[in-house]
């Protein structure tokens, strides 16, 4: 989130897409309503009418996989109505750069288009740069080539009867949200947009999220009390599991993951350190040598020197453009190629797309390790559905872990708000806190290599791994000053600014990012953590302070939120170029004579508007302002609408591609697709409900939510269940190209049909809360037997959102 | 203790159900359950408390346990009404947070083995599985390493290792794992946030 739950109830218009916030997220909905009794407008976009829609001023339906088309037309209509906020637009974006001549845009695909590879080289997609290499500017926008203009261009095609016979919505409709969202233009007003799996789980996915966050720069939305573009996210830590980068192309708090090609720490740190020419760019990611640099020290600490690159030739490396996500890791297992496995609080076998797949894969796995609460059918894969114990080799283990309570620790929530939690009681049994399992095993395998040595053997050796307390536990308080960041080594600093010289022990935790250094003198896990413990070793994380100086809900001294305590990122963009804000009725931020005043700012330098020191707004943005041409993604610098993978149309109707041109195509004997197809006729999507939590594997085992939501079901709107004479209550069973699954059919109101390019279109929706273990006498099974393994083209997160099914009475 | 409006109305709900019911020769069941309550107010003036956060969606609300002096075991737990997300007020997950402990018993608290072929889990120790694990990880991580990539590049990695999870771990342990599965030459990394 670019803001915070509480900060919803200070937007004036809230669009609720891609979320069921009502049932999903709760509390964050509270604080939607609160806007409402302001007077806010709150619209709901969703494909099936919820509780959400129920207490929205307006709800309207749309075909699920079309929200580019949906929003690009509000783009086109923000842009042909002249609706934008010009002095944002002009100060904060690149709206004004000129792009490079050799970008094009034909019948779907940008220049630079490998159909053989499937991937783009972006070399075309560049912004031209003057003699000193400045971005050049049009501040007219009149320049053809401007990113307004071009953009303007690419938009205009997405026209009302377009976008209609695409997405299913009326033209009134359409008309309807784009009037009362675009309505948040200008200084005094906020709009905000919550979204959640809806929009993630597509293989255009990041794409929806960019075309939104086109239209809130458009209308001045972004760094602003009640703005921003906000995720609310499914799981507790799912914000703090991602900073500290349990993914495969990332290292804690973003850093990259080396590849092959940068070989040595020289060349890794050339291409990961952006340079600007702008003297008014922050561009604060020209400090990232410090940060990667502490990164290393955090691992390997005094076995990290400057001769030996600090631990860098030690890190594995990926191949150049080959990615190991969770499907490619399953495609890899299936075939044969990934032989252990840990499962760690999770449940792929239920959670990962194409199932069937997934759960054939395992049985090539010589070894699997569990480390969770409940079992769940992933560790049961070995005796599941159609599966002999006796034939299956794999060696499992099932470690019985600490529940949250049970442990001492910090969670992130998707505020960026980093929370200390307190250990109540043990965990039963032999349970341990998963902290404690990881610290044992790997002290196991360090005495195994230290004893036996091994490939890279000094990588394991030269870990530092000192992170149990004096009674050989756990200790969540060593971890986490790890994490902040601590001085090797006797250190003085000195604040010009203040007039004062510091001297920091070796081992006194850093009080900032802006303290670490690129030559060993300073550790830190995670450089976005650093500023949440005090040089004095106090835990900013554990702060229960009620005071809320701006009014707008922040809540500086509730916990710790990263970075440096900020609440909303970007907030110098609150401001106008003088630094006076946009809005004084909801001022987060003010530039006061010599000094930010509100929230903590986007950096400590002047406004723009201050030619010698003041400094753009959108600091980590090597430009300095953010960016309505978007290079960076993989499938295009503008989003483009492409059918799902699995669609009931045979053409796209805006263009001659049909689908996502960069996703990858998996292509295993088990990945089937069957797009357009008369045995699956209908678009299915997949949701939870308020009583489980993702795969069930935690909330089926409890009796009060089970009672209440005892089963798998499918929600079938009146029309088509009449069309397959399907009754409320009966079994059905459900299938696609790749598998089936049982459940109940819920004949209901909210799932209406849509007409596609003047065709009928039936949509169903399942929850994806349910697996064979348990409950006992299910006979239902996990709705991801019926989705495709295929995923968003820059994040591979799976299309669970669109996909093609048929339903008959079981 | 206080006892607070909410409470009051919760209790007073339950004590008029009860005697309703009764005096009419029916369930008795409300009115213990009502001395049931009693005592755990009585409890909980006398408990040691502690602030948690809620384990399930990301809006970060704030709980609080009640754990039994005597016992060390959590009797109770509720919103936490200081906080200023949820003030107080939970979603249905967030309100069942009681049937996470170790009342409920489907927890797992020993530590499970399946051998090869087996048709059942046995129970072991820890001694015994980590001792195992470190073994396995060595033996396969050894087998299959790859110091050098197709192209000749230095890569020092492991492809037949795999890591999944977990966002509803805290950010200390979240860490730990990606520290040791780099370390060990680990790519196939990933969780819950790609889903």
């Amino acid at each position: 989130m670019t803001n915070h739950y509480i900060d919803m109830r200070n937007s004036d218009c809230i669009l609720i897409m891609g979320s069921n916030a009502a049932e999903h997220h709760p509390m964050a909905f509270k604080w939607m309503l609160k806007a409402k009794e302001r007077g806010a407008t709150l619209i709901h976009v969703d494909p099936r009418y919820t509780r959400t829609s129920a207490r929205c001023d307006f709800h309207v339906p749309l075909r699920s996989g079309t929200d580019i088309a949906f929003l690009g037309g509000m783009i086109n209509y923000i842009l042909q109505n002249n609706l934008y906020f010009k002095e944002y637009v002009l100060n904060y974006t690149n709206a004004s750069f000129i792009i490079g001549k050799d970008y094009t845009f034909n019948n779907g695909l940008f220049s630079g288009y490998d159909a053989a590879k499937r991937k783009y080289d972006k070399a075309t997609w560049v912004l031209e740069k003057d003699e000193k290499g400045v971005s050049k500017r049009d501040m007219t926008l009149s320049n053809p080539r401007c990113v307004f203009q071009m953009m303007k261009k690419h938009y205009s095609r997405y026209t009302l009867d377009k976008v209609s016979a695409i997405t299913g919505v009326s033209k009134e409709n359409l008309l309807k949200v784009y009037k009362a969202y675009s309505a948040t233009t200008g200084p005094h007003k906020a709009g905000t947009e919550a979204y959640a799996l809806g929009w993630t789980h597509h293989s255009v996915g990041s794409q929806n999220i960019r075309t939104m966050s086109i239209i809130q720069l458009l209308l001045g939305n972004m760094g602003i009390a009640g703005g921003g573009i906000n995720a609310m996210r499914g799981e507790p830590n799912v914000q703090g599991s991602t900073d500290q980068a349990i993914l495969y192309g990332n290292l804690p708090g973003y850093l990259k993951m080396p590849s092959a090609s940068a070989d040595t720490l020289e060349h890794y740190l050339k291409k990961y350190t952006p340079e600007s020419k702008d003297p008014q760019s922050a561009n604060y990611y020209q400090n990232y040598p410090k940060f990667f640099v502490s990164y290393l020290m955090s691992l390997f600490d005094n076995k990290a020197t400057k001769e030996n690159n600090f631990g860098y030739d030690w890190m594995p490396k990926m191949d150049d453009g080959k990615h190991y996500s969770t499907m490619h890791m399953f495609d890899a297992m299936y075939a044969g190629k990934v032989k252990g496995y840990f499962c760690v609080g999770a449940d792929t076998a239920v959670s990962t797309p194409n199932s069937n797949k997934v759960r054939k894969a395992m049985q090539n796995l010589d070894w699997l390790v569990g480390e969770n609460i409940f079992n769940n059918e992933t560790y049961e894969f070995w005796r599941g559905p159609g599966v002999d114990p006796k034939k299956i080799k794999t060696e499992c283990f099932l470690l019985p872990a600490a529940a949250t309570m049970e442990k001492e620790g910090s969670q992130s929530n998707s505020g960026r708000m980093i929370q200390w939690k307190y250990k109540a009681a043990e965990a039963p049994g032999d349970g341990l806190p998963v902290g404690e399992i990881e610290i044992k095993i790997m002290a196991a395998v360090k005495k195994l290599y230290q004893k036996e040595g091994g490939p890279n053997a000094a990588a394991i050796t030269s870990l530092y791994w000192d992170y149990l307390d004096g009674k050989g536990h756990f200790d969540a308080l060593k971890v986490s000053k790890r994490l902040n960041g601590v001085f090797l080594k006797d250190t003085v600093i000195e604040d010009k600014a203040k007039k004062t010289t510091t001297l920091y022990k070796k081992g006194q935790c850093v009080p900032g990012f802006g303290n670490l250094k690129d030559d060993g003198s300073t550790a830190s896990g995670n450089w976005v953590h650093s500023g949440s413990f005090l040089a004095d070793g106090t835990n900013l994380m554990a702060r229960r302070g009620k005071d809320d100086p701006t009014g707008l809900g922040i809540y500086p001294n509730w916990a710790f939120v990263w970075p440096m305590n900020r609440r909303v990122m970007y907030n110098r963009a609150s401001c106008d170029i003088n630094g006076k804000p946009y809005n004084p009725k909801r001022a987060i931020l003010e530039w006061k004579g010599d000094k930010w005043v509100g929230d903590v700012p986007d950096g400590p330098w002047p406004p723009m508007a201050d030619k010698e020191k003041g400094k753009l707004p959108f600091i980590m943005k090597t430009d300095g302002i953010a960016s309505l041409f978007g290079p960076g993604m993989v499938d295009g610098p503008f989003p483009e609408h492409y059918e799902p993978l699995e669609g009931p149309l045979a053409k796209n109707p805006m263009s001659g591609q049909l689908i996502n041109p960069a996703i990858e195509i998996f292509k295993s004997d088990m990945d089937k697709v069957a797009r357009a197809s008369e045995k699956f006729p209908y678009v299915c999507t997949t949701y939870s409900c308020t009583e489980h939590w993702c795969t069930g594997a935690l909330t089926r085992w409890q009796a009060w939510l089970l009672e209440a939501m005892p089963a798998a079901y499918m929600e079938i709107g009146e029309p088509l269940a009449k069309e397959k004479g399907i009754k409320n209550g009966e079994r059905i069973k459900v299938s696609s190209v790749r598998g089936s699954t049982t459940c109940v059919a819920m004949v209901t109101k909210r799932f209406k049909p849509f007409t596609i390019e003047g065709k009928t279109v039936h949509q169903v929706g399942m929850p994806f809360n349910y697996g064979w273990l348990f409950p006992k006498d299910t006979k239902d099974d996990s709705t991801n037997m019926l989705t495709p393994t295929v995923g968003d083209a820059n994040t591979f997160c799976p299309e669970y959102k669109a996909f093609m099914v048929n339903v008959e009475k079981a | 203790m206080q006892i607070t409006r909410r409470g009051f109305l919760t209790l007073s709900g339950a004590v008029g159900g009860g005697i309703a019911l009764s005096s009419l020769g029916l369930n008795l069941k409300p009115t213990q359950a009502y001395a049931e309550e009693l005592d755990k107010m009585g409890r909980m003036k006398v408990a040691k408390q502690s602030t948690t956060i809620c384990a399930y969606c990301s809006c970060g609300c704030g709980l609080v346990c009640s754990v039994d002096k005597a016992t060390g075991k959590i009797f109770n737990i509720e919103g936490d009404a200081d906080h200023p997300i949820n003030e107080g007020s939970l979603c249905a997950k967030g309100a069942g947070f009681f049937d996470l402990t170790e009342a409920n018993k489907h927890r797992l608290t020993k530590v499970l083995y399946r051998a090869p072929y087996a048709t059942e889990w046995e129970e072991k120790d820890w001694d015994f599985a980590i001792s195992r694990i470190a073994r396995l990880i060595k033996k396969t991580r050894d087998k299959d390493f790859i110091t050098k990539n197709a192209k000749g590049e230095l890569v020092n990695r492991c492809e037949s290792i795999g890591h999944y999870g977990s966002s509803n771990v805290d950010n200390e342990e979240c860490w730990l794992m990606v520290a040791k599965s780099r370390a060990l030459g680990m790519v196939y990394i990933d969780h819950q946030a790609r889903v």
